[in-house]
């Protein structure tokens, strides 16, 4: 499904990926875990197609067409979704209202028919209800006023109605209690299928409970430097990033 | 040309006003009473004197916007149109739909019965500026030239040296209008550039409530100047609410003056909306007049190519008690260029005054530009003013969340500038003025953005 092969990438004169390589096939979960700074967030902003992240070397393939030229709309429309480490909050931009132009955009491009409003709140209610979630918040405006935890529940909520064939998640536990990271996995794993994907970032091996991942890989200063089961999440707990990130070093020093 | 030919042409156009005026008199039109002629003659005496504020060094008030344009050329009386004045499309192009209510339709400055429709509404006046003074109401008498400052403001002198026609609109004591009143001024293309000078007189009595709409609308091809005043009286208690649009032609200059008095336990709300003219300026000055009067002040332009818009709002707060809420917002695109300007005088015992200004601005383009400039006089301790200003491009990070959802960049740049407006449509009260200003709104967004896929 998507195929990354020694992707390097900048923002501005700073180099952050130095070379990455991935491999995600259908019904996968990917777990990358890294220190702050390690390039985690570049990663997934490259894959989005953030405006400013340059890629300088490498390729990426999503389902087979070439990702690095495409816009972020239409990633967006090939089945690929970003839920925010920091949600934005935009006043004014109702919920439902952006998120049935972004689902329409996304129909209109696989020829599709639109959803009309009825339809769309029809929809919109049952994931609303999936999740357990406050039927209200959709008629608010994006994000305004919410607190750390409602943002990122909004996230997976917006990942619910989407429902993309590859998601990643950059840091969807970062901020939360451990109720709000069982909440936010439960969501996670609903959206979870044979057909579809997931990349999972985050710092800690928490969140893994529960979201159980297929591959679990460290980024280091830009790259991967260990690749395993999911018995790796527990590793880099109990041993910490440090030793990992000396282990790096030395293997730049002498490669 | 050199700076003298420059100053003669000035003066040109200055005895070109005086010709007017004096062919004006000679006619004999004004039928009306003796004291409307003494006024319009010190008018004309004054502006003659003031000339128009050319000057731009050290004159704050006319600094970022030049009037040149119009100090330079002699814009002739518009003959009377002919019939009907406009067709019935340009006029459903600016009418309010059938809201039932009172319209006064004026084409070139003057009131077109045809046109107009007056629902008979027992005690309230609503007429023809002309008629009103050809049959003498005393109201208009005591009011009229009372309030717009004609000793400073040449554009105010000019306007009263010419006053021929417009409205007054008389909502007396304890009554209320549940349907708007609509003044709708359009001019019309002619071989000369002409200038027309509409006056508006309102007045609510005590207790009164009512909402006014003042349109002005025009043709995108010619050069045509309107210089409107409006004198605005809420009596105490009265809730008086005033929707301005200015829908000028792509070439046409507009430069307007609105002197309102709020009395005692009054209220004021108004919303001045500009979407066309080359040139317009927008003077609004409220006196705060009489202990625990509140105003909220409101203003939207959307502007783009060359055009150029200025906002200059005075509160006077001269009584303890008075409050004041100024919200203006401003989308720029192409060459176009805004200014701002609140001023809040707060006057010596004006104990408790409370006053907020805002103005803040969303540049869709490298070379538009927004100035803004807030000034305070507060010659009183007791009292709380906050002011916020604000100019940035859109947010870049919003636009590309927007995207990672599907939506594509024209429809988010959309979607996230309707949202910068939308406080302001949000925030207006009657459904069918909310209605109308969003979809004006809306239609000039479409013509920027592209409408390549429906939002919401």
């Amino acid at each position: 499904m998507l195929e990354i092969r020694n992707l390097h990438a900048s923002v501005g004169e700073v180099e952050i990926l130095k070379g990455i390589d991935l491999q995600v096939k259908p019904g996968e979960v990917h777990a990358i875990m890294g220190p702050n700074g390690s390039g985690k967030s570049t990663l997934a902003y490259v894959l989005a197609g953030k405006p400013g992240y340059v890629v300088t070397a490498g390729e990426v393939t999503f389902l087979g067409k070439d990702l690095l030229p495409m816009k972020p709309e239409d990633r967006a429309r090939a089945g690929l979704f970003l839920s925010f480490q920091h949600p934005l909050e935009i006043p004014g931009v109702r919920l439902d209202q952006f998120l049935r132009a972004g689902i329409n955009g996304i129909r209109k491009s696989r020829g599709l028919e639109e959803l009309d409003v009825l339809k769309f709140d029809r929809h919109l209610v049952k994931k609303v209800q999936l999740l357990e979630m406050d039927q209200g918040l959709v008629r608010r405006s994006v994000n305004e006023g919410f607190s750390g935890g409602e943002r990122k529940r909004n996230e997976v909520l917006q990942m619910a109605v989407l429902e993309p064939t590859l998601a990643i998640l950059d840091e969807p536990d970062s901020g939360l209690d451990i109720d709000a990271v069982q909440e936010a996995a439960k969501g996670i794993n609903q959206q979870r299928g044979p057909e579809n994907a997931t990349i999972l970032i985050t710092h800690y091996q928490r969140i893994l409970n529960y979201v159980v991942p297929d591959v679990v890989h460290v980024l280091i200063n830009g790259r991967i430097v260990r690749s395993g089961g999911k018995e790796l999440a527990l590793e880099v707990e109990a041993q910490g990033y440090e030793e990992l990130q000396e282990a790096e070093a030395t293997l730049r020093s002498s490669g | 040309m050199t700076l003298s030919t420059l100053v003669a042409e000035e003066q040109e156009v200055l005895e070109h006003y005086l010709r007017a005026f004096g062919a004006l008199e000679r006619n004999g039109a004004a039928r009306d009473g003796s004291w409307v002629a003494a006024l319009r003659r010190s008018a004309m005496a004054r502006f003659s004197r003031l000339g128009f504020p050319t000057a731009r060094r050290g004159n704050e008030e006319w600094k970022y916007t030049d009037i040149r344009p119009i100090a330079r050329r002699p814009f002739q009386l518009p003959l009377p149109p002919g019939s009907p004045a406009v067709g019935a499309a340009e006029l459903a192009a600016f009418a309010l739909g059938p809201t039932g209510g009172s319209r006064l339709v004026f084409v070139d400055g003057r009131y077109q019965e045809q046109l107009s429709s007056r629902p008979s509404l027992p005690g309230v006046s609503v007429l023809s500026l002309a008629e009103a003074l050809t049959s003498g109401a005393d109201t208009v008498q005591e009011h009229l030239g009372r309030y717009a400052d004609c000793d400073t403001h040449a554009f105010t002198a000019l306007n009263t040296a010419f006053l021929h026609d417009g409205a007054f609109v008389h909502i007396p004591q304890g009554t209320t209008l549940d349907k708007p009143v609509h003044l709708l001024f359009l001019s019309t293309a002619h071989a000369q550039d002409t200038a027309t000078h509409p006056r508006v007189l309102i007045v609510a009595g005590e207790g009164a409530r009512a909402t006014v709409v003042e349109t002005y609308g025009g043709p995108s091809g010619a050069d045509y100047f309107t210089n409107a005043v409006a004198e605005v009286v809420v009596g105490p208690g009265a809730d008086l609410t005033y929707y301005k649009e200015q829908r000028q032609g792509e070439r046409a200059f507009h430069v307007t003056t609105t002197q309102v008095v709020v009395g005692r336990e009054a209220t004021f709300s108004s919303f001045n909306l500009d979407l066309g003219g080359a040139l317009a300026r927008n003077n609004l000055n409220v006196a705060m007049d009489d202990e625990r009067g509140a105003c909220a002040l409101r203003g939207l332009y959307l502007m783009g190519g060359a055009q150029h818009v200025d906002n200059q709002v005075i509160i006077e707060h001269a009584r303890p008690y008075t409050t004041s809420r100024e919200l203006y917002k401003g989308v720029l695109n192409g060459r176009s260029r805004a200014v701002f300007h609140g001023s809040i005088i707060v006057h010596k015992g004006a104990r408790k005054v409370d006053a907020e200004q805002v103005d803040k601005n969303l540049l869709l383009s490298d070379e538009a530009e927004a100035d803004t400039k807030p000034a305070f006089w507060i010659y009183c301790d007791d009292v709380k003013c906050r002011h916020g200003a604000a100019c940035g491009q859109m947010d870049e990070n919003a636009l590309f969340y927007l995207r990672s959802r599907g939506l594509t960049e024209p429809a988010a740049r959309r979607l996230l500038t309707r949202a910068f407006v939308s406080e302001l449509v949000e925030g207006i009260a009657s459904e069918t003025l909310r209605d109308r200003v969003d979809g004006l709104v809306e239609a000039r967004l479409s013509s920027w953005l592209g409408d390549d896929e429906a939002v919401g």
